[in-house]
This record gives C-alpha cells, structure tokens and sequence, in this order.
C-alpha cells in the first residue's frame, strides 16, 4: 500500500493525539495506536506524527523501526506470531507454524496476496506452561494445536475480527501450583499503606532494610538502599516505575501477578511512591501482555474508587498518587531499567550510559526507582507485616521467597514459589520432572545447570534468578537449545554498541556453523575469545550476558558438541561447493571448475 | 657470505579494488627498506601466478568466486601467517552489496537486458569463474591470522604492521592508526 491510500490520515490519528496531547514521551503509545489503525505505520503517518508532535521525521521513524511490534511495512489484517521461545520449540510450534502457513498459502515473514493475513515468529510470549503459543494481532493464543489452527484459518478467512473468536482460544490459565506467604496469604487493601501512614515513611524504609529485601529483577540491588537513595536526591519531581516488561524468555511470574496480584503490586508501588515521595507511578508493561491492559486499567480505577489512589490517599492531607499504564512494544532490551526508562519517554530502547543512576537521573532527568513487579509486591507484604518477619524466611543474604516460573520437560508446569535456599533436587521433585539433564536457571542470560549440580540452591548466594526455570530432559539436543537463546539474543541486541551488536551476531554465526556440522576446535576458541570479549565491553547487561549459554555449555556439556566437530582445525563456514549451485543452474554449467571439493 | 634468509611474502585481490595494494606501495621511499627485508613471492607486483612457501601471505579483497577459493587455499597452504587486509577481506566490503540482490536478477540485469557483444546470453564458458551466491569474509573460507582494517588501510599501518611481524614482535596498532573519522 502506498502512502496516498491514506487520504482521511489526520482524521483517523485525530483521536489518538486528542487522548496523548503533545508530549513527545507518548510517541511510543501514538505509534502503537497506529499501528493498530493502519495495521502497520505508513510513512504518511509518521510525517503527521512528527508534525503534531514537533520532532524531526528521523526520530519518529527511528522508533518505529526499533520496536518488533511496530512495523514500517504492512503487515496483514490479521497478523500470528509464533512464539519462539525454547519450550514453545519443544512443544512443536515449528512444525505448527509451517502447517498453518501451508493451510492458508503463506510463507513465513510475507503478507498474503489480499493483505489478510502475515505469519512471522516472535520472541518469547510468556505462556511456556501453556504452550505452544502465539499472538495474534497482540492478542495471546495458547495450547495451540492443529485443531485450534485450524479453527484459527476459519476464522481468519471469514475475517471475523479477533474480538468475536471464541474465547477459549485465549484463555490463559494462572498455573499456581505452590504458593508460599507471597501468593498464599490474604491481603486486606490499603493494609501496607495504612502500615505506612501510622508508622511513618522513615520507619516504613527501616522495615524494608531490616526485611533484606533484594530486586527479585535479577540483578538483586537491596530495596532499601534504592529508595533512600532517591528519596535524599534533589528534583522537581519523583518518579517510581514498575518493570512489568517480562521479556527474559522462560518467565512468566509477572504476568500471574499482574492478573491476580495488581492490587498488592499496585499497593507496593504507593508505598514506594510515599517513601521516596513520587506522585506519579508508571506500570511498564510489556507488548505481550497489553491482553492485561483492562484488567489493570480496571484495578486502578477500583483503587482510585476506593482512595487508594489519587488525592489525599486514605484521607491523608498531601498524599497526591496515581498509576499511569505504559505499554511496550516487542522489545527485550526494555528490561534494562534504563533502556525502559528511555522507552518511556518515547524513544528507542537504548540503555543509558550509567552512572548517572536512574535514582537520581531516571524518567525526565528527575529521581526515579524502577523496581521488578515481584519486588514491589513483596514491599508490599513488608510495609503490611514488618521487616522481620519477612528476613525470617529464606538465607542469610537472600530473604524472603522467590516465585518460579517452571516449564520445559516436566509434568506440571505453572508457578512456584520457595523460601530462598530451596535445592533444584527439591523443585525437580516437585514439578514432575521426568530424567531432568540440565536446567536452564533464570533463563537464556542466566545459568545453564548440569544434573551434577542439582544440589545447588535458588538464592542470591548461589543460583541467582529472575524467576525463568527450564527444565530440559535426557535426550535433548542442548546444541539446539543453545542455538535457540544465541538466535534469540542477536535479534534482541538493540545495536548500540559494538561488542553487542557484532559479537551476538558472531556468536550465532559459529554456533550455527557448528550445528550444521561445519565446526572445528578452532570454533570453540574463537567462542571463548569472543565470550570474554562481550562480557568485558558491552554497554549493558544484554552483552554481558549474552555469551551464558555458550559458555556453560563449552564447559559442562562436551557431549552437546563433541560430535558435531570435524576433526580438522579449519572448515569453512558454509557448504562451498553448495554456494555455486545457484550459477551452476544459471549458467548450465557442470564442468571441473564450477565445483568446489 | 652466511647471509640471513630474507622473508617470502605473497600478496593477492581477490574480490577487491587493489586498493589495499596501492596503499601498500603508498609507504613510497621506505618501499627500499621493505625489498631489503622480504622477497616477494606471489605477487600482483612481481606478476608470479603462483605461490610458493612464502612466510606472509597478504590477502586483499572477499571471496565471490569458485577462482577465489582456489587463490586463496593456495595462499593458506603455503603461508604460514595469513593475513586479511582492508575492508573487503574483512567483512565482504563492497563487493558484498550484491548479497541483497538475487543472483539470477544480477545476471539478467548484465547479461539479458541490454545485450553483449555475443548478443543475449549468459556466458557459460569453463574457464570464467563461477560466481558465489553470495561474496564471503575470508575468515569464513581459510583460518585467518591477522586483520588489518581500513577502506583502505593507511600506509603506515600497514608498514607498522609489516615491520613489527618480520622483526618478530607481536604486532600492535596505535588507536590513531585505527581511527577512521
């Protein structure tokens, strides 16, 4: 479609810059809102953006091209992504994705001839433990299998629209199979405010320091040392972000919270906010999720109903909070607290450089804490309960419980929260884990975990997460599963810097040449150079991390690649004499020199 | 006269511009000091077709085509330090713009469109080498040793480069000798 095929284009965007005004950080919720009009962005759009917004045509078009949910060509009506993620591999989504292309005449990546349909793959949707799963025009499939895909085609070529399908295909279940003080007990609304109100914020931080709460994001920065560190920082305003954009393939804890739990995230959040003194909160949620948006939206107006949220919370004089819903657009690197922060002011989803911290130099310059949902809602739990109760559970350094998200070869996949200190025997056991060979802990950037070492324990000390826990069994290829997390972060490098961006793409190139059978000793070394190189220059934790799979396999799993290796030091990395086939049929040729040995 | 044995050197464009060369024959007077080091082998400069054991084989430009390998292997079976000089060896460079574009849309465009001198054929003749589906690094064909990049590589730092590696240091490239804006 061409851009003169939108003549009413000022009319259509009319609305949506009537509901974001002018701002130029609601350029990434315009641009999603198009997207949604016009099912992709036509360059006509963007110049009507840029012009309403007052920024240069570049950086409008430079952020729809960075966000894999955005898309500067069109895309069909309606528009299924696959997800890609390991466990959805495992379950079969390939070969579904290539049955379904087949039924409807469709190769992946192309739009139909009529423009009704395009089939693609997308990162990790977080329904591994009820898969395979897949997005269709942002809404959520699940327990795909040839029957719903089938269904599926009906639908699509009687182009009913996606809010008419019958529901069950989107139904998504909670899987909450153990659940500790965090999912188990009751919460009374407004009980951690009113905590907070009568003992007062100060006290209220000397709970948190003294509950040893940790980021339950990963990176496990002390709460505590967090919020007072951007309660003393000077600014016009404060801010506090909840990281709701679960991208880590392999986790889907947020999304369970974010369903049954927003009142105890959100509750969290307003003790934050009174702590450090914020009267604006942000909820980033994640593309992925936006099938969550009304819930939510829903949630908050209960909460602003019932003084919870707005002016003068629970009566008190001058305490001034609200939530505002943020939705990303496809992208991992969004995680990165600041590269989130630099998506909410509507620009690509670059990590900053750090310090300044976000603490002190966050959204709009301004003191901002961007703490992970699960930490916000144990903050929650604190403020309501004390600090001590909460440094009761768990180890020395790692308090409290963590919730995992379990998936991959086992018979119960769902949700599991543990104290801290819980041996993987122990959550094996439970989640039914038939002859489990490795697990892969807190997903592609974590730790890939040998049966050797199923004596470790999730905690800070030892086996650090995010929440991501894959179970993989006897008889997996983990070459292939590898390759799946190296394709998944040459995609997700946002491309700033070098180290990332070339050494991702490298990474994937060697692992690939290796599992095509082309691979040497020398390819192993170059992978460890390379590791290292990353580790130690990349701008962020995407880099850093990126190399995890690969090594861990180097090092504990041999017999993953031994076998794909030829015995010589050098091949080359890709099928020589295969490259000529194409001028071989152009030409005719078949003579000695148009073959390579 | 027990006089010390000179260094062999090889040099080659494959898909290139045989600019990296003139880069080379750009450190101008020290040219002297480098024939009083090397003796070269294989060599646009010498007109040698083939290599002999050399010790440094310089490699200029990517591999496009069937004739491209059969240089290039040789040049690794007889050097012992290979090198992949400039962009194009590197990464592709230039040559490398035709990977977006379909073969069989390059060959028509040249060969069908417009017509040769033989008329409206695509040329099949064996001794014409047959082209890749797409131009190649040549890291990805032999084991390379050392990359000098640069579009093309300044004089100086290749003869840096060259001097630090027949004197037997590990060579070392200043930053500024790597800055390109």
């Amino acid at each position: 479609m061409e851009p003169h095929e939108f003549p009413q284009i000022e009319q259509q965007l009319a609305p949506v810059f009537e509901r974001h005004g002018r701002e130029a950080h609601w350029l990434l919720q315009i641009l999603r809102e198009a997207q949604e009009i016009f099912h992709f962005i036509p360059s006509a759009a963007i110049t009507c953006i840029a012009a309403h917004l007052g920024v240069p045509r570049t950086r409008v078009e430079g952020v729809a091209g960075f966000y894999s949910f955005l898309s500067l060509k069109p895309v069909g009506e309606y528009r299924v992504l696959f997800s890609d993620n390991v466990t959805d591999q495992m379950q079969g989504n390939p070969e579904l994705m290539r049955y379904f292309c087949h039924k409807l005449w469709l190769e992946p990546g192309k739009v139909s001839e009529d423009n009704l349909l395009s089939v693609d793959s997308t990162s990790c949707t977080g329904m591994c433990d009820q898969g395979p799963a897949a997005l269709v025009n942002g809404w959520p499939l699940t327990n795909l299998d040839h029957e719903r895909l089938d269904l599926i085609a009906e639908l699509i070529r009687g182009r009913k629209p996606v809010c008419d399908w019958p529901p069950m295909l989107f139904e998504v279940k909670d899987n909450i199979r153990r659940s500790g003080t965090l999912l188990g007990e009751p919460f009374a609304s407004g009980a951690a405010i009113r905590a907070t109100l009568a003992r007062s914020s100060a006290a209220t931080l000397l709970e948190m320091e003294a509950s040893g709460l940790r980021g339950r994001g990963g990176a496990g920065f002390s709460v505590a040392r967090k919020w007072s560190m951007c309660r003393v920082s000077p600014g016009e305003k404060h801010y506090i972000v909840c990281n709701a954009d679960e991208g880590e393939p392999g986790t889907f804890k947020d999304r369970v919270l974010l369903n049954s739990y927003a009142d105890l995230v959100c509750e969290g959040m307003t003790v934050g906010a009174r702590i450090i003194g914020a009267t604006k909160g942000f909820l980033y949620l994640r593309g992925e999720y936006c099938y969550l948006l009304h819930k939510l939206e829903q949630a908050l107006a209960q909460r602003r109903v019932a003084g919870l949220l707005g002016r003068n919370i629970l009566g008190e004089t001058g305490f001034d909070f609200d939530i505002e819903i943020h939705l990303g657009a496809g992208a991992y690197i969004c995680g990165e607290e600041s590269a989130l922060i630099e998506s909410l002011e509507g620009k690509r989803g670059r990590p900053r450089n750090r310090p300044p911290f976000p603490v002190t130099h966050g959204y709009l310059d301004q003191p901002t804490v961007v703490d992970n949902v699960e930490t916000l809602a144990c903050a929650a739990r604190i403020a309501a309960q004390g600090g001590e109760w909460f440094a009761a559970m768990g180890t020395a350094q790692s308090s409290g419980s963590k919730i995992l998200s379990i998936a991959g070869d086992c018979a119960r996949p769902g949700i599991y929260e543990y104290p801290f200190g819980v041996t993987l025997h122990e959550i094996l056991d439970d989640c039914g884990a038939e002859d489990p060979y490795a697990v892969q802990v807190s997903g592609p950037s974590g730790i890939l975990v040998s049966s050797k070492e199923f004596g470790r324990c999730i905690s800070f000390e030892d086996l650090p997460t995010a929440g991501a826990f894959t179970v993989f069994k006897r008889g997996r290829d983990l070459l292939q599963i590898v390759q799946n997390f190296v394709h998944f972060f040459a995609h997700e490098s946002c491309g700033f810097c070098t180290p990332c961006r070339v050494g991702t793409q490298l990474q994937k190139k060697i692992v690939d040449k290796i599992a095509n059978g082309h691979g040497t000793a020398y390819d192993l070394e170059e992978l460890k150079q390379l590791g290292h190189i990353m580790q130690t220059m990349s701008h962020c934790g995407l880099g850093h991390t990126a190399p995890n799979p690969v090594l861990d396999m180097l090092k504990k799993f041999p017999d993953a690649y031994q076998h794909k290796l030829k015995d010589l030091a050098f091949e080359p990395a890709f099928d020589l004499d295969g490259a000529l086939e194409t001028a071989r049929n152009i030409t005719g040729r078949d003579d000695a020199w148009a073959h390579l040995p | 006269m027990n006089e010390k044995r000179k260094i062999r050197l090889a040099t080659c464009s494959l898909a290139g511009c045989f600019g990296c060369h003139m880069s080379l024959l750009d450190i101008d007077e020290k040219l002297f000091d480098l024939l009083g080091m090397v003796e070269f082998d294989r060599t646009p400069f010498t007109d040698i077709k083939r290599c002999g054991p050399c010790d440094i084989g310089i490699v200029e430009g990517g591999v496009s085509n069937a004739e491209n390998v059969h240089v290039l292997k040789e040049f690794r079976k007889n050097c012992k330090v290979l090198v992949a000089i400039g962009a194009c060896a590197i990464t592709g460079g230039v040559p490398a713009l035709r990977n977006n574009i379909d073969l069989w849309d390059c060959f028509q465009e040249v060969y069908l469109y417009e017509g040769g001198l033989e008329g409206n054929q695509i040329p099949n003749d064996p001794e014409l080498p047959l082209p890749f589906d797409k131009v190649y690094p040549v890291y990805e064909v032999v084991k390379v040793d050392y990359f000098l990049p640069g579009c093309p590589p300044s004089a100086d730092m290749i003869w840096k480069f060259l001097t630090d590696l027949i004197e037997g240091r590990e060579p070392k490239l200043d930053y500024e000798m790597l800055r390109y804006d």
